[in-house]
């Protein structure tokens, strides 16, 4: 039995609609236009124990939503949600002890009170003992460095600082389930990091499930086995990061640096499709299996004056573009061209 | 039961750190109680007819009324008012606590910490100079203490409800603008109730508003006593349960229908 199971979740939201303008401020004072947001449309998944999924989507598309149904704070319209046996939004309190929760934009811990103190109220509100509570502040406090900012008031806090004493404040009551909803947004770039280490070690030393909402990419690629995209409320796709790869595209990418000086204007190639040009700097997409990449790194070679190259797969934001594209021109494949532009555009 | 206290200890020591706050208020009600005072000198001086009240019984309910002003003054909660508008109160759902119980012992902190601030200074200095009297026995001194807490316990449910109400407002004090009017006329704190006029003494005795000061207060003073006492105290303690039975359907209808701001 996995550890989470979602069947055919749906979420609408009302948003009162008001015309512009003082007429329509004027009609909204007598009758109320609601438009319905459906953030949820019968999303389905289900997710072992000690897995580390990534959940991704653009704005809107319903990932907070989902979390905050998995955390027992929304309430659904229909579906089922069974996580370790129970459902969020019905076994509320028993439930939200046995998980732990952290949303990147706020902060969980109190504003006027130093660190520490934020934490010994947590031990009383989730109850835990003494001893455990001892032990499992002192080790976050260690792979967290948080030694010294203990005595601080959170308002006085960093944001990569505040965002490590959230970490260890939703993980205080040992919690079998993480979610993680935009834990690095506006953290630098050694914060980042950081946060990527301990969230890997968590993963992998405490075998904790961890189901992780993130805009950035990097993230993904760096932590994330198993990737769930999902868009105007639905689940677009759903496996590892390699099959996600392989299903939206084959392509692969070349680079070209030209030596300095060299006449010529564009890099082109039969078998290949230039999608950039940054200066002496040529980006080719192509299909390894239309043409090897020994023959087309030898080709280039000689037709160009050539200073440098390598080859690498589309980034994982070109892949999600790719998917979102698809979705909107229901199923039929985009140009290379009409794709690398837009790419480029996001970029 | 360890949570409720945690929180409700952790608020109430913050909010005794805002002593600069008390002794302003203490410097406000003695002066308003003293203008109260007066205007009832006045009355007293100018009247013959009958009074429901002695001139000593009134001063007396004036500088109580000025030593317990805080559970006339519902506030609403800020802390979860800024979580509902910022939708920090996401967090707060994820927290293994019953809400309600939460947010009442929230509210309960909030009231009793000016309450203890602004009461002793101003029982002390009104009591020793200014003619307020000890309650006429023991026993109605006790009564008085229960029943004060009762209205403690009534104006924190009251803060609680008008706290949850912002899950429907959002922006601005939510029912609390409605709240303290009401609140003025009919707790007493305006005027004592026994001076309102017989034709609406059956209103005034039907809203719950009174449990808040003037039935501890009418305790302390003999006013009421007897049966009538324990009428009142009952009365007291039904509308504190109904008002906590509306707080905690009202709060679950709220969070049923809850759409986290932002993100």
């Amino acid at each position: 039995m996995p550890q989470i199971v979602v069947e055919d979740l749906v979420k609408t939201f009302h948003i009162a609609r008001r015309a512009p303008g003082l007429w329509g401020g004027l009609k909204g004072l007598l009758k109320r236009d609601w438009r319905e947001i459906r953030a949820l449309d019968g999303v389905s998944f289900s997710i072992a124990q000690g897995e580390l999924v990534g959940y991704i989507g653009p704005n809107g598309a319903g990932k907070s939503t989902t979390v905050k149904v998995l955390s027992g704070i929304l309430v659904p319209d229909s579906g089922s949600v069974m996580v370790m046996g129970r459902t969020p939004w019905i076994d509320r309190i028993d439930y939200v002890r046995r998980i732990g929760v952290v949303f990147g934009q706020r902060t969980q811990l109190w504003w006027d009170l130093p660190v520490i103190e934020s934490f010994d109220l947590l031990r009383d509100i989730y109850r835990v003992p003494q001893d455990r509570y001892r032990a499992s502040r002192d080790e976050l406090i260690a792979m967290l460095d948080l030694g010294a900012l203990l005595d601080t008031t959170v308002r006085q806090l960093s944001l990569g600082q505040r965002m490590r004493c959230d970490l260890a404040a939703a993980l205080l009551h040992e919690p079998e389930l993480l979610f993680l909803d935009e834990p690095t947004i506006g953290l630098d770039a050694v914060s980042k990091l950081a946060v990527r280490e301990f969230i890997e070690r968590l993963n992998k030393q405490r075998g904790m499930t961890v189901i992780l909402t993130t805009h950035d990419m990097d993230d993904i690629e760096a932590l994330c086995r198993r990737v769930m995209v999902i868009g105007d409320g639905r689940i677009l796709s759903d496996g590892t990061l390699a099959d996600l790869r392989a299903s939206v595209t084959r392509e692969r990418w070349l680079t070209v640096d030209l030596v300095d000086g060299a006449p010529v204007a564009a890099v082109t190639d039969p078998d290949a499709a230039l999608i950039r040009q940054e200066g002496k700097r040529f980006c080719l997409a192509f299909d390894p299996q239309r043409i090897s990449v020994p023959d087309l790194i030898a080709r280039i070679a000689r037709n160009y004056p050539v200073h440098d190259l390598f080859v690498e797969n589309p980034p994982i934001e070109a892949i999600i573009a790719r998917i979102y594209a698809q979705r909107r021109s229901s199923g039929a494949l985009t140009a290379v061209r009409g794709f690398a532009a837009s790419v480029d555009k996001s970029q | 039961m360890k949570a409720y206290l945690a929180i409700l200890s952790s608020r109430f020591l913050a909010l005794l750190q805002y002593r600069a706050a008390a002794i302003a208020g203490v410097g406000t009600q003695l002066f308003f109680g003293l203008v109260r005072v007066m205007i009832f000198d006045g009355f007293y001086r100018s009247s013959s007819g009958p009074q429901p009240m002695t001139y000593d019984q009134v001063v007396t309910y004036i500088w109580l009324g000025q030593a317990m002003l805080a559970l006339t003054l519902l506030a609403v909660d800020n802390d979860v008012a800024v979580m509902i508008r910022t939708g920090n109160v996401a967090y707060e759902m994820t927290r293994p606590v019953d809400l309600y119980a939460f947010w009442f012992a929230r509210a309960l902190s909030g009231r009793a910490a000016p309450l203890v601030m602004r009461a002793i200074p101003i029982f002390i200095i009104a009591g020793l100079f200014l003619g307020l009297q000890p309650p006429v026995s023991l026993r109605a001194g006790l009564m008085f203490i229960v029943s004060a807490f009762g209205g403690l316990l009534m104006a924190s449910s009251l803060v609680a409800l008008t706290t949850i109400s912002l899950l429907w407002t959002i922006s601005g004090e939510g029912l609390n603008r409605l709240a303290l009017p009401l609140i003025f006329f009919f707790s007493g704190i305006g005027i004592p109730l026994p001076f309102f006029p017989d034709w609406s003494q059956p209103l005034v005795a039907a809203l719950p508003f009174r449990g808040l000061i003037d039935t501890p207060f009418r305790i302390y003073l003999g006013h009421l006593s007897g049966q009538a006492a324990t009428a009142a105290v009952l009365s007291q303690l039904a509308w504190i349960m109904a008002l906590v039975i509306i707080g905690r359907v009202t709060l679950a209808r709220g969070l049923r229908k809850l759409v986290v701001q932002g993100g």
